[in-house]
């Protein structure tokens, strides 16, 4: 009913290539923003911040990260976790040399360190393509989190070879540590995922989305007409690492607080992220929205469900959540490569149509 | 011969500039295998130049050497007047060549607008940081490209496909788009493998068309490989004729009908 585009017509290419061509969409989208910053952080408390809300925006962050890389690039890789972890460590580093500065520019610091480190790894990518670039990747994976174990220098030759995040804050604001409060950790990480989504919107949507395409769908002849395979793939590497690693550095600091890089940052967090890919839908934001919340709901809803209404124990519940992704990621490959945000696209041209089939 | 810089004006009256592109004995080799024999030809400004010959003649590979992909092992590619070092497919583009290709290469997963935009590359000159920001130079850079593009869609006539995924659309639209997206580029030479491969008369008959507008509004000087000997003869000004790696003919298509050579080549020969 109110959800088409007849009589809203476009007079401008301005108008007509913007994100959300229909208007409905376009109010929804600003609902869901004036909720997310007006209305969310005043009715927060720990336990959504740090069951759903906190693990949802920075996944959030990875996914797209990711799904650039993957999803748009066509470039497979298996190092999220590793890049993650240098976001992290980055961080770390940051906030224990220069304690005086905002965790604002800690952050995007850590994820500039973090898209170098990718670029390094993405070289590979020029000469190698599909299951050879994911076994280079991967092995980026295994030599990063090594490095962070083996390197003292890298956790402050602390004893316990973890590393904690000390107390910083934003504008007197407290992000990090044990006393920080809710609202303030999920407005933190709220801006950071905004902003990354609205830069990935306008990568994707202009001239570097489309060479990253066009590499994607056939890369000899995106060479043939004029892209330039090395500035294209790398440049895919560099955006898709900035965002990972401020994700790393916002899970590290802001979400856990403490780490131990094999166990958090190991190659399951890069199977994950690559899972809400996958599910939420290859070459597409919102999809990577959609992955993260699915991914970051359905343990919290299964516990919901198994252990505290129908009084499973605890152990078989989490071993459920694994077979039921397992079979999830199977299915979504058969069924619906393009995942959710697939699904969502057509429920959408459905709603075009309703309350009138044709 | 004619002399390089002066032109000629063909039969139904258009005037035919100097030559843009000229091959000087090109010989490409795969290992063992000779694909081009000592070839040279030149393709003069405005002029619709077909490259025929039987199958595994090496015409693809011609226009492979053309666009950058394959590099000879011997001779030397002359463009507007300056021999071209060995170069990336990607700087040819730059330097205005554009082509399609025999076997679409369509990019599936995007519109027909973003197929043909792909096509602008080489006029975007916003960096990555103005394009995150979108708002200002990006989007001016972007509105102005679409301008162009629109322009080409118009003149394909596929204005009603625009923003449909590539993937869905016939295969002689997908022909159409691909020509779309390599005039986008507005290019000084055009380069045409087999456009007209698997189409039915009246899909032949819109490309030919195509092409021939192309090269009246837009002046674009064009090489094309094709099989359709009727096509050939109509829409080109001047034919190369290749068989087994060699050049066997090299003219206007009456000059070619009549070659002994020519005819032999593709009628066979009898060999008592």
């Amino acid at each position: 009913m109110f959800y088409r585009e007849a009589g809203d017509f476009k007079v401008s290419y301005v108008d007509d290539s913007q994100t959300f061509p229909i208007k409905f969409d376009r109010y929804r989208y600003y609902v869901v923003l004036a909720v997310a910053f007006g209305i969310i952080p005043f009715i927060i408390n720990d336990y959504w911040a740090n069951a759903l809300l906190l693990p949802f925006l920075i996944y959030a962050i990875a996914a797209i990260g990711l799904n650039i890389l993957v999803g748009y690039c066509g470039q497979v890789s298996l190092g999220t976790g590793g890049f993650m972890a240098v976001g992290a460590y980055a961080c770390y580093k940051l906030m224990t040399a220069f304690p005086d500065v905002s965790m604002f520019i800690h952050v995007v610091l850590a994820g500039g360190v973090t898209a170098l480190v990718g670029v390094l790894f993405g070289l590979p990518s020029l000469r190698i393509k599909g299951f050879y670039l994911a076994v280079a990747t991967l092995a980026a994976q295994f030599f990063l989190v090594w490095l962070f174990n083996r390197v003292p220098w890298f956790y402050n030759y602390s004893a316990s070879g973890q590393i904690n995040a000390p107390e910083r804050d934003v504008f007197g604001i407290i992000i990090t540590g044990p006393n920080a409060p809710a609202w303030a950790t999920y407005l933190f990480c709220l801006i950071f995922l905004t902003v990354c989504a609205l830069i990935a919107r306008n990568l994707t949507r202009g001239t570097t989305g489309r060479s990253w395409m066009a590499i994607r769908d056939m890369d000899i002849a995106a060479e043939i007409i004029g892209v330039n395979p090395l500035k294209a793939k790398i440049s895919a590497f560099a955006v898709s690492s900035f965002f990972v690693g401020i994700a790393g550095a916002l899970f590290f600091a802001v979400y856990l607080g403490a780490v131990e890089v094999g166990e958090v940052f190991g190659i399951q967090k890069s199977f994950l992220v690559l899972f809400m890919v996958i599910i939420g839908g290859l070459g597409s934001i919102f999809g990577s929205f959609a992955g993260a919340a699915f991914l970051v709901l359905l343990p919290v809803l299964l516990k919901l469900i198994g252990v505290d209404l129908l009084g499973w124990p605890t152990d078989i519940v989490a071993h459920l959540n694994l077979v039921i992704v397992g079979a999830l990621i199977i299915m979504f490959l058969i069924l619906e490569p393009h995942g959710l945000a697939q699904l969502w696209r057509v429920a959408k041209e459905k709603l075009r149509l309703w309350p009138f089939p044709h | 011969m004619l002399d390089s810089t002066e032109g000629y004006v063909t039969e139904d009256g258009r005037k035919i500039g100097g030559v843009v592109m000229e091959m000087k004995n090109i010989t490409l080799r795969f290992g063992g295998v000779v694909a081009i024999k000592d070839i040279s030809f030149d393709i003069r400004e405005g002029e619709i130049r077909a490259i025929i010959g039987p199958n595994g003649a090496g015409k693809s590979s011609m226009l492979n050497v053309i666009s950058g992909f394959y590099v000879p092992q011997e001779g030397e590619v002359w463009f507007h007047g300056s021999k071209r070092p060995p170069m990336r497919p990607y700087e040819v583009a730059r330097q205005g060549i554009a082509r399609t290709f025999q076997n679409i290469a369509l990019f599936e997963g995007m519109s027909v607008l973003d197929n043909v935009m792909t096509g602008r590359l080489n006029y975007m000159k916003t960096n990555m940081f103005q394009q995150a920001w979108w708002k200002g130079k990006a989007e001016a850079e972007e509105v102005e490209n679409r301008e162009a593009v629109e322009k080409i869609i118009d003149f394909l006539e596929i204005q009603h496909i625009r923003k449909t995924p590539v993937s869905r659309l016939p295969y002689g639209l997908k022909k159409r788009v691909e020509l779309a997206r390599a005039l986008a580029a507005e290019p000084k030479l055009l380069l045409l493998d087999e456009p007209m491969a698997g189409m039915n008369v009246e899909e032949k008959e819109d490309m030919s068309r195509f092409i021939l507008d192309v090269n009246d509004e837009f002046g674009t000087t064009i090489a094309l490989i094709e099989h359709d000997m009727g096509v050939v003869m109509d829409l080109s000004d001047r034919v190369v004729v290749m068989d087994y790696g060699k050049k066997i003919g090299d003219g206007t298509p009456d000059e070619v009908r009549s070659n002994q050579d020519v005819i032999d080549a593709y009628l066979g020969v009898s060999h008592d």
